[in-house]
């Protein structure tokens, strides 16, 4: 499974799960972008079956609800569009 | 695999304009932010294409219409969401409160249990032995109770299919 890279300043790891349809994805994507953070980013839901069970099975160990966004910033993951909580993971 | 970038304005207005007229004719309402919700239309329309039903933009479909029931808008999730937090998980629909600005629209938690305590259809719908007359039927979106032989093929207040309803008496 090849991850897409978007460019963007250092901030360690900055691994996105989400899902093209998804509007709160979205928005997290685009906050990413805004403060030029660099990041990787997965579109489930554009997966094959044996790639999309290999991401879940990794966005499972962050979170068991396997819901989307599930954004992982080094050791810490945050679930939904939680501008207050990205912006404070990454504000280092 | 469709990608969602090839709706037309005129595929994505049809849907909403009926998604809207809809939900105000039983008492719901679109999120007014309509760029927004026309974003989350054009996931509907993608997952129509992919699916071959409107299941959730923001929730991860199987493909098996069977195990993503619940997750076809309108979810099984949205009332109970509306009620707690004056939107739906993924905020096509919202509360009278925050139509009026009177509450924020932002992310919810997910109430869909995990992918491992899923429910599957047909489970946990024990036999009921009654004396009622009829069955009694519950839609599961919206509550809607009908007593009748079967759920209708509609539901007459969320629109939502037979499948949807389960026995509640």
């Amino acid at each position: 499974m090849e991850a897409k890279h978007v460019m963007g300043e250092d901030k360690g790891r900055v691994m996105l799960y989400a899902l093209s349809t998804c509007v709160w994805c979205r928005k997290t994507k685009d906050l990413l972008k805004t403060m030029n953070v660099s990041f990787d980013y997965t579109d489930v839901d554009l997966l094959n079956a044996k790639e999309r069970d290999e991401a879940m099975e990794e966005i499972r160990k962050w979170n068991p609800l396997c819901s989307f966004p599930s954004l992982i910033i080094n050791n810490n993951c945050v679930v939904g569009y939680d501008e207050k909580k990205i912006r404070e993971l990454l504000t280092i | 695999m469709n990608n969602g970038k090839n709706w037309t304005e005129e595929d994505v207005d049809r849907l909403y304009s009926k998604l809207k007229r809809e939900a105000e004719a039983a008492g719901y309402y679109l999120n007014p932010d309509e760029a927004f919700t026309k974003d989350l239309v054009r996931g509907l329309l993608t997952n129509e294409a992919r699916y071959g039903y409107q299941a959730c933009p923001c929730r991860l479909a199987s493909g098996i219409r069977s195990e993503d029931l619940d997750i076809i808008c309108p979810c099984d999730y949205r009332d109970q969401d509306l009620t707690d937090y004056n939107t739906c998980y993924c905020a096509l629909y919202v509360s009278q409160s925050a139509l009026r600005g009177e509450t924020p629209i932002s992310p919810i938690p997910e109430r869909r249990p995990a992918p491992d305590k899923r429910i599957q259809v047909g489970q946990g719908a024990a036999r009921m032995q009654s004396s009622l007359a009829y069955p009694v039927w519950r839609c599961k979106v919206c509550g809607y109770l009908c007593a009748r032989e079967e759920p209708p093929e509609i539901c007459p207040i969320c629109k939502v299919k037979k499948e949807r309803f389960e026995r509640f008496m």
